[in-house]
C-alpha cells in the first residue's frame, strides 16, 4: 500500500501543479481575482503531496520494501539507517523526485515570503513554477516512476547502495545542488512574469535579488561540498575534474554570478534591464542543462546516471518548451524595455559591465569545452575529449582579468567615479599583496614547485591585493584610522549587501590562493611499503606498520596502519582503508586525510604487492583547505547580503 | 555612455543559438552509445598499438586479435559487473573454445594483473589500455561492452553489458557458429588462421 498512496500523492501534485500552472495566469489575463488569489493554496497543496510522496518513499527505504524496483536496486539491509535515508536520492529516480519536491518548496516559500508583491505578478511567478512543476512531475510519472513494484516475485534483499555515496557527502551535496539550481527557477519566474506583464523596473530587480542570491548561496554550497566530497571520497585527492556534470554545475554558477552582479545594476540605476533578463533565463537553462546532461548519458562522465535515450529525448523535449518559449517571449517582449540610465567610462555601472563580460566569456569557455565532443562527434563522426589543459589554459587568464577590478570595485562609485586617486589609493595595497605573496611564495618547498610560474604569481599577488584592499576599504569606510569614537557606529551603518559583497570578494582572495598553492606545492608519491618502512616526504615522515582486518556494518575493511612524525617529533597514527562492499562487489579506497589549516596529509591504500608490501599513495597538500573555506566565505557572504533591509520594504506601488 | 537599444533582430539571437545547441543534444542522444553497434557493426577493428598488459615491453597491433572468429572484451576492475561478468567469460573460453581478447580499458596494471591472478584468466591476451584511446575508436560507452568480430577482423556484432550464459547462447553462439561456417568455406579449412 505504502508505495502505491506515494504514487498517489505525486499524481495528485501533478494534477495540482497543472490548476497552478493554468488558472492563476489565466486569472491574471482576464484580470479574475478569484483565480489570482487561488495562486496561494494550489502552491500549498502542491508542495503538500508532493511532499507526501517524498515522504512515503524514504519510507520505503527504512523499512526496506524490496518490492519497490527502486529500493530494491539502491538499498540493503545491512545499510545504516541514515544512508537508506539519503539513498532516496540516490539515483534517477529519487533524486529527480527530490529536484521536483525542491522546485515546490520554493514555490511555496515564494508564496509565503511575498507580502511585498502586488498579488498579480505573484500569481504570474507562481504559475510560471507551476508549469515548470508540471513537466517534472509528468516526466517522474511517465519514465521515472520510482514507486514501481517487483511483484510478485520480489528479492529477499536490495542490491545496496553504491559505496561512493554512502557517505556524509552524499546527505548534503545534491540538495544543496538541485536547490541552487532549482532556486534560479525564482528569478527567471520572475523574468518571464515581468517581461509578460511589460513591468521590468527597479522594483522587478529588487524582488528578484534576494532569491538569486539565496539560489547563488546554495549552488555555491552544493559545488564547494561536491569538491570536498570528490577530494575525500573518489580516493585520489583531486579537488576538480572539469568533468561534464562538474561543468554543469559551474555554468549556472557563472550565469548566476553574473546575474547577481547585473540585478545589482538594474535595481540601482535602472541600467542592463533587457541583458538582466536574459542573464536570468539563461541561468535556470543552464540548470536544466545540466540536469539533461546528468541524465541523457550524452557525455560519458562518473556522475551519469542510468542511461535511458527515452529519458534523455523527454528532457530535451522539456528543455525545447520551456527554454525555446521563454528565448521567445525575451526577443518579442524585449524590445518594450527601455532603459534611461546614463553613466560615464569610469563608473561602477562599467566596472560591473566588465565582470558581466569576463563571467560570460567564461561561461562560453566552458559551455564550448563541455559541448565540443559533442559538436565534434557530430560534424566529423570522431571522438574526442576536451581535458583540463584546455580549461586551465583559458580559465587562469579570465581570474587574473577579474581579480584587479574587484580590488578596486568598492573604491568606484555609481554613475561617475573620479578617477585621480584611484592609483595613490592602491600603491599601499598592492605593495602590501606583493609582500604578502613573495611570504607565500617562500613558505613552498622550491624544489616541488619546480621554478616560478608567472601566472600562479601574478594570482597569488592579485590575490593578496584583493585581501588587502578589501580590509583597507573596510577600515576607511568604518573611519578606523580617524576617529576611533566613531567605529561602532559606522559599523553599524554600513549595509549587508556592503559585508556580503566583501565577505564574499574575499572568499575568491582565499579560493584562488588556495588554487595557486595547492597545484604549485603539492607533493605526491606513490610508494611500495612493507611493514617497517619509514619514508621522508617534506617535513613528514612515514612508518609503515602493518595491516588490520575491522568490520563494518556492509563491509569489511582492510586498515593500514601509518605513523607520521612531524618535524618537532609529534607523532600521530593514519589509516587508510581498503573496504569490500560484498552486495555489490565493489572495492572502495577510504583515504585518510589529516586536516590542517596550512597543509593537508592525504593516505591512501592502494594494491597489496608481494611479501606483504603495498602500495601507498602519500599527498602533501598544503593550503587545499582554503579552497572550500573561500566557497563557504563566498557563501556566507551570499547570504548576509540577503539581510539587507531594502528587500523586506513593500515595493513601490508598481 | 547611454545603452543603446538593441536592434530587433539581435534578440532573437540567444533563441537562434539555443535552436542549434538543440539541434546538438538531439543528435547526440540519436549518437547514443547504446546505438553504437549498427554504426560500428560491418566496420573494420580499428587499428591500435597498445602494450600488452602482462607485459609492458610487448607491443600489441590489430594483428594480434584477428585470424579467427573471437570476441573482444572490454574490462575493467573499477567495474563491478564485469567481476559477474568474468566467470561467464571464464565458462565461454574453455566450454566452447572461444578465444576471447581482453582490453583493459582505463585501469591500472597492478589490479588488473591481480584480478586475472584471482579469478582465471579467458584471456588470449588482454590489451592495456590505460588512457582509453582504443575505447574511443571502438565507440566503448562502458565496461563490460563486448565485440563479436570475424577471421577478418570485421566487427559482426557488439554486445553492451554483462555477457552471461543467456546472452552467449542466444545471441552471440548463433552468429560465431554461422561465421565460423563462413570463414570453413573462405579458407577451406578450420577456424584457426594466425
Amino acid at each position: 500500500m505504502i508505495p502505491e498512496i506515494g504514487h498517489y500523492a505525486l499524481i495528485l501534485s501533478f494534477c495540482f501543479s497543472v490548476a497552478l500552472g493554468v488558472l492563476p495566469m489565466y486569472g491574471v489575463y482576464r484580470n479574475n481575482g478569484l483565480l489570482i488569489w487561488l495562486a496561494k493554496p494550489l502552491v500549498a497543496a502542491q508542495f503538500l503531496f508532493i511532499a507526501i510522496s517524498f515522504g512515503f518513499l524514504t519510507w520505503c527505504f527504512a523499512v526496506d520494501d524490496f518490492s519497490v524496483s527502486y529500493v530494491a536496486s539502491n538499498s540493503n539491509r545491512a545499510l545504516p539507517m541514515i544512508y537508506k535515508v539519503t539513498a532516496v536520492w540516490g539515483a534517477h529516480e529519487g533524486s529527480l523526485l527530490l529536484w521536483a519536491l525542491i522546485l515546490a518548496g520554493w514555490a511555496f516559500a515564494v508564496s509565503c515570503f511575498s507580502r511585498n508583491l502586488p498579488d498579480d505578478i505573484r500569481a504570474m511567478v507562481l504559475s510560471i513554477m507551476g508549469l515548470i512543476s508540471v513537466g517534472f512531475t509528468l516526466f517522474l510519472l511517465h519514465s521515472s516512476n520510482p514507486f514501481l513494484r517487483l511483484l510478485p516475485n520480489f528479492p529477499a534483499d536490495g542490491n545496496d547502495l553504491n559505496p561512493l555515496l554512502q557517505d556524509f557527502g552524499l546527505i548534503v551535496h545534491p540538495p544543496m545542488l538541485y536547490a541552487g539550481y532549482v532556486g534560479f527557477s525564482v528569478a527567471f519566474s520572475f523574468a518571464i512574469a515581468a517581461l509578460l506583464s511589460g513591468r521590468l523596473d527597479a522594483s522587478w530587480a529588487r524582488w528578484s535579488r534576494p532569491w538569486t542570491n539565496i539560489a547563488w548561496v546554495f549552488l555555491t554550497l552544493g559545488i564547494t561540498l561536491g569538491s570536498w566530497w570528490a577530494y575525500y571520497e573518489l580516493g585520489w585527492g583531486g579537488w576538480w575534474f572539469w568533468d561534464p556534470v562538474e561543468n554543469a554545475s559551474f555554468l549556472p554558477w557563472l550565469v548566476g554570478t553574473a546575474l547577481l552582479h547585473s540585478l545589482a545594476v538594474t535595481e540601482k540605476r535602472g541600467a542592463f534591464k533587457s541583458w538582466t533578463v536574459l542573464l536570468a533565463i539563461s541561468a535556470f537553462s543552464l540548470s536544466l542543462l545540466g540536469t539533461f546532461l546528468v541524465r541523457s548519458g550524452i557525455l560519458t562522465s562518473v556522475h551519469a546516471f542510468a542511461v535511458d535515450p527515452e529519458r534523455g529525448l523527454y528532457i530535451l523535449v522539456f528543455l525545447g518548451v520551456v527554454i525555446g518559449s521563454s528565448l521567445t517571449i525575451y526577443a518579442v517582449r524585449a524590445p518594450t524595455v527601455k532603459s534611461h540610465a546614463v553613466f560615464e567610462f569610469f563608473s561602477r555601472e562599467t566596472v560591473l559591465l566588465f565582470n558581466n563580460i569576463i563571467l560570460m566569456v567564461a561561461t562560453a569557455t566552458v559551455l564550448l569545452g563541455t559541448f565540443y565532443p559533442l559538436i565534434y562527434e557530430a560534424t566529423t563522426g570522431g571522438k574526442i575529449s576536451v581535458g583540463p589543459p584546455y580549461f586551465n589554459l583559458i580559465f587562469a587568464p579570465l581570474i587574473l582579468l577579474i581579480m584587479p577590478v574587484m580590488a578596486i570595485v568598492p573604491q568606484i562609485l555609481w554613475k561617475r567615479s573620479p578617477t585621480k586617486d584611484l592609483i595613490k589609493k592602491n600603491i599601499i595595497p598592492l605593495v602590501c599583496g606583493a609582500a604578502i605573496a613573495v611570504a607565500f611564495w617562500y613558505s613552498g618547498d622550491q624544489e616541488v614547485a619546480g621554478g616560478f610560474d608567472l601566472r600562479i604569481g601574478l594570482a597569488i599577488v592579485f590575490a593578496a591585493w584583493l585581501f588587502v584592499s578589501i580590509v583597507k576599504d573596510l577600515a576607511d569606510k568604518i573611519g578606523l584610522f580617524s576617529d576611533l569614537s566613531a567605529v561602532p557606529q559606522k559599523i553599524r551603518l554600513l549595509t549587508p549587501g556592503y559585508y556580503g559583497m566583501i565577505l564574499a570578494h574575499a572568499g575568491i582572495a582565499v579560493c584562488v590562493i588556495g588554487v595557486a598553492m595547492v597545484s604549485t606545492y603539492s607533493v605526491d608519491k606513490d610508494l611500495r611499503m612493507a611493514p617497517g618502512d619509514q619514508v621522508q616526504l617534506g617535513d613528514y615522515q612515514f612508518e609503515f606498520k602493518g595491516l588490520k582486518k575491522t568490520p563494518g556494518p556492509n563491509y569489511t575493511a582492510l586498515t593500514a596502519v601509518i605513523l607520521v612524525t612531524d618535524e618537532s617529533g609529534k607523532q600521530w597514527l593514519m589509516n587508510p582503508e581498503k573496504r569490500q562492499y560484498p552486495v555489490r562487489r565493489n572495492q572502495m579506497t577510504e583515504a585518510d586525510i589529516d586536516p590542517g589549516f596550512f597543509r593537508d596529509l592525504y593516505l591512501a591504500l592502494g594494491e597489496p604487492l608481494t611479501n606483504g608490501a603495498w602500495s601507498v599513495r602519500i599527498q602533501v597538500k598544503p593550503f587545499v583547505r582554503w579552497l572550500w573555506l573561500g566557497g563557504l566565505l563566498m557563501a556566507f557572504g551570499g547570504f548576509v547580503a540577503t539581510l539587507d533591509r531594502r528587500y523586506r520594504m513593500k515595493g513601490r506601488g508598481v | 555612455m547611454t545603452e543603446k537599444q538593441p536592434k530587433r533582430w539581435k534578440l532573437f539571437l540567444p533563441l537562434i543559438g539555443f535552436v542549434l545547441v538543440c539541434g546538438f543534444l538531439y543528435q547526440g542522444l540519436r549518437m547514443e552509445p547504446s546505438k553504437l553497434p549498427s554504426a560500428l557493426v560491418g566496420k573494420p577493428f580499428p587499428v591500435f598499438s597498445l602494450p600488452s598488459l602482462k607485459d609492458d615491453t610487448q607491443l600489441l597491433d590489430r594483428s594480434a586479435v584477428i585470424g579467427e572468429v573471437a570476441l573482444v572484451n572490454v574490462w575493467a576492475t573499477w567495474c563491478p559487473s564485469c567481476r559477474v561478468e568474468h566467470r561467464f567469460l571464464n565458462q565461454i573460453a574453455e566450454q566452447f573454445d572461444m578465444p576471447i581478447y581482453g582490453i583493459n580499458y582505463k585501469d591500472e596494471r597492478a589490479k588488473a594483473l591481480q584480478w586475472l591472478q584471482k579469478l582465471g584468466d579467458p584471456y588470449r591476451v588482454s590489451i592495456f589500455d590505460e588512457e582509453g584511446n582504443l575505447g574511443i575508436d571502438l565507440g566503448v560507452y562502458g565496461a563490460p561492452e563486448t565485440y563479436l568480430i570475424d577471421h577478418e577482423g570485421m566487427i559482426r556484432y557488439k554486445h553492451v553489458g554483462v555477457v552471461d550464459m543467456d546472452v552467449w547462447r542466444d545471441k552471440l553462439q548463433p552468429i560465431v557458429e554461422e561465421l565460423r561456417s563462413i570463414a570453413v568455406v573462405q579458407n577451406g579449412d578450420g577456424v584457426t588462421r594466425k
